[in-house]
């Protein structure tokens, strides 16, 4: 009987069939369950051979039935997951990200550097006066660079005056300095204008400036501020780097700064030779020590402070680092040059984590 | 500027060699900007001679030449009308790089005949604009010798930058005395031997009342017996090494003291003036013709020198053309003078004269060369012209030029961070030029130089030291910290647009950059009511006024995009917009705009964007900034540039956050935007800060009790806000009600007209105890009461 019993188990093929079998097997009026009911008419001996042996067959009949749903479970769950198949190289829903333009990821990387050598961003206003745009920062009423030729102009008022485009971000340094806040380690990204457009020239373009005034900083620290820039932000540790006696009006001390390059072959390729020695040089930024007559113009002792200020163009430094090769695209929203160029938001530069993936 | 090696060491005694030289001048601030070396350029150029010119058969204007190049003899076919046997020319062969023509010359074959290398012109030489024909050397010119070393070109030329600052630099004998001082050799003194006059002079100086500010001093003198011609052959060759073309004795002499010495000279023809010369402001409609040719409206405030007829030069920046010296010219008067460096700069720009004198007199000259200046001309006029020399006129008084200043060598430390020996910036100072005098060890009294009117302070003290010790020698010292951490470097506000970047461009807009200007015709539409703030002087018409909105900007360039084949597109730009002309008129606006539909895809049905998509992109900004979205109130007073039916201001009390919308039909089609355009601006500054009082966060308050669910439907009058139904259901237990969320919309069908029904999903939060039915029951009555009240609305049955 056992036999047949698990014989039919095994040959249940489906779900139903095997109720069926526990049914007419173990139901209340099934064959095995029938059996179990004649022992109670035995002699206890009887009784007790013949109930081990019907246990066993119940028990293993019971077992049996048990595997065999796992299995026609499995087996159906199995067929329902085969019926279930994607394809999934099909495109799923869509999302975009977008980028971040390199001049506002460049600004992002000076803050990152400038920042870790504890300098903070000062921020002004695009339209500036006379006063803040020129005359604080020395430069004379007649100097070319007030021409109409240079700089953009707001229409003339009725007392004369005119307000202009900033050339420069220094009208945020004069607007710091007046401030009166001392001592100052600011740097000063942002718009800037000037009257020029052609291959090189933007009317609109981005400038950082620096601007340290303290009791003791010297020309020396001013190297040494560049100097730890620019290796940083170019990523070359042993970057030459030059400073060439110059002129502007709002320092004295002044320099340009050059970093070393190798232009062999028409392709530009910053840094030097293993030792650090350039081949060729690269005018990058102008700086110098702040003129006293501009600590004099925005109420600060020269004779008391001193520091340091420095300029450089933003598009320009993130050209060269990036190789982008027209400063003009950096201003057509043109999306091609955008996702090229454009930067994935998470790329978010630190000191600690990175300037750059 | 621009000199050549071998006219500087006829200031400069010095063995130091070319690289040495240029590098110094770098090092001093005289940066280099080119070296033209034609002993490199113009190697391969030999005289040649021609033995045998004849007809080509096959071209009326070319001749067959056969030249004898020293190693040989070769057939050259020849265009120029002077190619004839027994010429001596510059003979280029084949493989020669050609700087005129910037060509490689390959043997070729011209109409049948065979050439092998050119006879060239002065042009195809890089020396000259002359191509009229080929260039004549004497008979005697050695055949197949280096055409450089018998010309003596091979002296290279140096061209410099100089900054504004440094006028003294504008003559070859100011960047001797640079080089001198850094020890670079021996600087030559001018040395010039006064000539006196035999006659009185019979032009004289005058400086007339309406000009004695703007010309402090004028000397001249007068030279009789004179003869002109052309200069002689060193004279012609300094001048044409620098790219001055000779004209005649006297004319080359004044150019040639202005690049020698910074010196601007002028020389009239004495027998074309007419009485005394006269140094005043020009009149009202007086006209001179310069000797450029061209005749300039002169204007009071302007400087001319003028005799009887009126104004013979243009003061400081152009000689006339009527009282200029030609080849008969006998009678010469000389004129050196000082004028006002700004009266000047402002003339020339006036004028749109670019002249060498100008170029200087701007500058500042030295006022010392009045004297020398002259004393120089003299003899040179002497040597070249001949004739005899009156005595000097002037007239004003001359200026010293120098000025006394206190200078502590301590400074070159404190302020330039190099340490340079007391004795060491003495040395420099007084090879500069400088006067020393050591009133004490801490403090010197230095005088400056005439030639140096730029050194006004003992920062330019400091400088000059530097400058000559080398920068080079600056230490670079890393900047000290103020504490163990670096401060914040940001404000809110500034961590706010790095923020702003990144988040919208993970909403998948692309972030751009535009110019704060735009068109007049564009930004009218976005002004609103406010005015347009024009440039007075726009780089062109189409970027004339400032923008008022970013959008217009982002419109045109999705017009460019969809040219280019991208029509759908998602920008932003955070930048300034402008209102007027002050501070408080630039307002920061992150400015984003998408236009097109969303994208095809298999599952999803692609639709056109709508003022959804841009309310999205607003409520994701405001949210991640801590704004309280749900008080947020949606006023439909957008700006005109929105469509009416479908933007809003975002309002926060009295606060205007932001606006969004679908772009106004009339403005997109103005500006080329095909497709659905829809756009948002978020004020960032006017974005409240938070309110943060020390790190700690509130106790998390999480009901262990399951929250529950219920849904609602509305039937409302179709104009009603669906905010005001979301508002009213959460008013009706402020205690349980945690969120009600709006999730259907349904219009039509057996609905009424003029109605819709709105469905609410009501989330109740339990708090101490689980709600009976009974309770549910009750909240659920309140919320269509509540609901009710605030819309009329119905419950849906």
């Amino acid at each position: 009987m056992q036999a047949k019993w698990l014989n039919a188990v095994a040959a249940s093929a489906s779900i139903e069939t095997l109720e069926q079998v526990r049914v007419d097997a173990l139901g209340k009026k099934g064959e095995i369950s029938g059996l179990m009911k004649t022992l109670g008419a035995m002699d206890p001996d009887a009784r007790k051979e013949f109930g081990a042996k019907i246990n066993v067959v119940k028990d293993e009949v019971t077992a049996a039935i048990e595997a065999k749903k796992t299995n026609l479970a499995d087996a159906a769950l199995n067929a329902k997951l085969a019926r279930e198949t994607l394809d999934l190289t099909l495109p799923a829903r869509p999302e975009y990200e977008g980028r971040i333009h390199p001049i506002s990821q460049t600004i992002d990387e000076i803050i990152a550097i400038f920042g870790e050598m504890g300098f903070s961003v000062a921020e002004g206003p695009d339209i500036e006066d006379d006063f803040h745009n020129f005359t604080a920062l020395n430069i004379p009423a007649d100097h070319p660079a007030r021409q109409m030729q240079d700089t953009f102009y707001l229409p003339q008022k009725a007392d004369g005056s005119q307000m202009v485009l900033r050339t420069h971000t220094s009208p945020v340094q004069i607007r710091t300095m007046l401030k009166g806040d001392l001592p100052i380690r600011v740097i000063c990204p942002g718009r800037t204008y000037r009257v020029d457009s052609d291959m090189t020239h933007s009317p609109m373009f981005h400038q950082v400036e620096g601007l340290v005034i303290d009791t003791h900083t010297n020309m020396g620290h001013l190297k040494g501020c560049l100097q730890d820039f620019v290796r940083a932000f170019f990523g070359i540790d042993n970057l030459p780097v030059r400073f060439r006696p110059s002129y502007f009006p709002f320092t004295e001390p002044s320099a340009e700064v050059d970093i070393g390059c190798d232009r062999s072959g028409g392709e530009l390729k910053l840094g030097g030779d293993k030792d650090g020695n350039a081949k060729h040089w690269l005018e990058i930024l102008g700086s110098g020590m702040v003129h006293p007559n501009v600590l004099k113009n925005c109420g600060i002792d020269p004779a008391k402070y001193q520091g340091f200020a420095f300029g450089m163009g933003i598009e320009r430094i993130a050209m060269l680092k990036y190789g982008i090769p027209d400063l003009r695209t950096f201003y057509e929203t043109d999306l091609r040059w955008l996702r090229h160029y454009g930067f994935v938001p998470l790329d978010i530069p630190t000191a600690v984590g990175g300037l750059t993936r | 500027m621009k000199f050549t090696l071998s006219w500087l060491k006829t200031h400069l005694e010095t063995d130091a060699d070319l690289a040495t030289i240029t590098k110094k001048l770098t090092d001093l601030g005289l940066e280099v900007e080119g070296v033209e070396d034609k002993a490199e350029s113009l190697k391969p150029f030999v005289v040649g001679y021609v033995v045998e010119a004849k007809q080509h058969p096959n071209a009326d204007r070319l001749r067959v030449c056969q030249v004898d190049t020293g190693k040989g003899v070769l057939q050259v076919v020849c265009g120029a009308p002077n190619a004839r046997a027994g010429l001596k020319g510059v003979f280029a062969p084949v493989g020669t790089h050609v700087p005129g023509t910037g060509l490689d010359l390959k043997a070729g074959n011209i109409r049948g005949e065979a050439s092998n290398g050119m006879l060239c012109s002065a042009r195809e030489l890089g020396l000259g604009q002359d191509h009229d024909g080929i260039i004549e050397l004497p008979d005697d010119a050695p055949v197949g010798a280096s055409f450089v070393e018998y010309r003596k070109l091979n002296d290279p030329v140096i061209e410099i930058k100089i900054t504004p600052d440094r006028a003294d630099c504008l003559g070859v004998f100011g960047v001797a005395r640079d080089l001198a001082s850094a020890g670079l050799g021996k600087l030559k003194p001018i040395a010039e031997k006064q000539v006196k006059g035999t006659f009185q002079s019979p032009i004289q100086w005058k400086i007339d009342e309406s000009a004695k500010a703007l010309v402090p001093y004028t000397a001249g003198r007068y030279f009789k017996g004179v003869k002109n011609g052309p200069s002689p052959q060193w004279l012609q060759d300094r001048l044409t090494a620098i790219g001055l073309r000779p004209i005649s004795a006297l004319v080359d002499i004044t150019n040639f003291v202005t690049f020698d010495l910074c010196r601007p000279l002028h020389v009239f023809d004495a027998d074309k003036v007419k009485g005394d010369v006269v140094m005043r402001s020009a009149k009202e409609g007086e006209t001179i013709l310069a000797l450029d040719g061209k005749t300039y409206d002169l204007e009071p405030g302007m400087v001319v020198i003028a005799d009887d007829q009126g104004p013979e030069a243009i003061g400081g920046i152009m000689g006339g053309e009527v009282s200029g010296c030609s080849e008969t010219t006998t009678n010469v008067f000389v004129e050196a003078a000082l004028f006002d460096t700004t009266v000047t700069a402002k003339t020339g720009r006036k004028l749109g004269i670019l002249s060498d004198a100008r170029y200087r007199n701007e500058r500042g000259l030295d006022p010392q060369s009045e004297l020398w200046g002259m004393d120089v001309a003299t003899r040179l006029i002497l040597e070249i012209c001949g004739g005899e020399p009156s005595e000097i006129t002037s007239a004003g008084a001359l200026p010293s030029g120098t000025r006394e200043l206190t200078f502590r060598p301590a400074r070159v430390l404190a302020l330039g961070g190099v340490e340079v020996a007391p004795a060491k910036q003495k040395q420099i100072l007084v090879d500069l030029g400088f006067k020393v005098i050591e009133t004490s060890a801490e403090s010197w009294s230095v005088t400056t130089p005439s030639f140096r009117a730029d050194v006004e302070g003992e920062a330019d003290l400091v400088e000059e030291v530097m400058r000559v010790h080398g920068f080079d020698h600056i230490p670079a010292t890393s900047m000290p910290r103020a504490g163990a951490m670096p401060p914040v470097a940001v404000t809110l506000g500034q961590k706010r647009v790095q923020q702003t970047k990144r988040l919208l461009a993970v909403r998948g807009l692309n972030e751009t950059v535009t110019f704060s200007f735009m068109p007049s015709g564009v930004a009218a539409m976005f002004t609103g009511n406010n005015a347009l703030v024009p440039l007075a002087n726009p780089i062109s018409a189409d970027l004339d006024v400032m923008r008022p909105s970013i959008l217009g900007n982002l419109l045109m360039a999705a017009e460019r995009n969809a040219a280019r084949g991208f029509s759908d597109i998602a920008l932003f730009e955070v930048g300034p917009t402008y209102l007027g002309e002050t501070a408080k008129d630039q307002i920061l606006s992150a400015t984003g705009l998408r236009v097109g539909n969303t994208p095809r895809h298999w599952q999803v049905k692609q639709r056109p964007l709508d003022a959804y998509d841009a309310k999205a992109d607003a409520f994701a900004l405001l949210s991640a900034f801590g704004v309280p979205v749900e008080n947020l109130q949606l006023e439909a007073a957008a700006p005109a540039h929105y469509h009416p039916g479908q933007s809003a201001v975002l309002r926060l009390g009295p606060t205007i956050l932001g606006q969004f919308g679908t772009i106004h039909p009339k403005v997109a089609q103005a500006l080329g935007v095909k497709g659905a355009a829809v756009g948002f601006e978020v004020f960032l500054e006017r974005l409240p800060a938070p309110r943060s009082k020390g790190t700690a966060r509130p106790m998390l308050n999480a009901s262990a009790l399951q929250p529950l669910e219920r849904d609602f439907a509305f039937i409302v009058d179709a104009s009603v806000a669906a905010e005001k139904l979301v508002k009213a259901a959460k008013g009706a237990d402020k205690a349980l009600i945690t969120e009600v969320k709006l999730f259907d919309l349904f219009q039509g069908g057996s609905l009424p007209d003029g109605k819709k029904s709105l469905a609410l999903s009501v989330t109740l939060q339990p708090r101490d105890k689980t709600l009976t039915d009974a309770e549910i029951e009750a909240l659920s009555a309140k919320v269509v009461a509540a609901v009710n009240k605030a819309t009329g609305g119905e419950l849906r049955k």
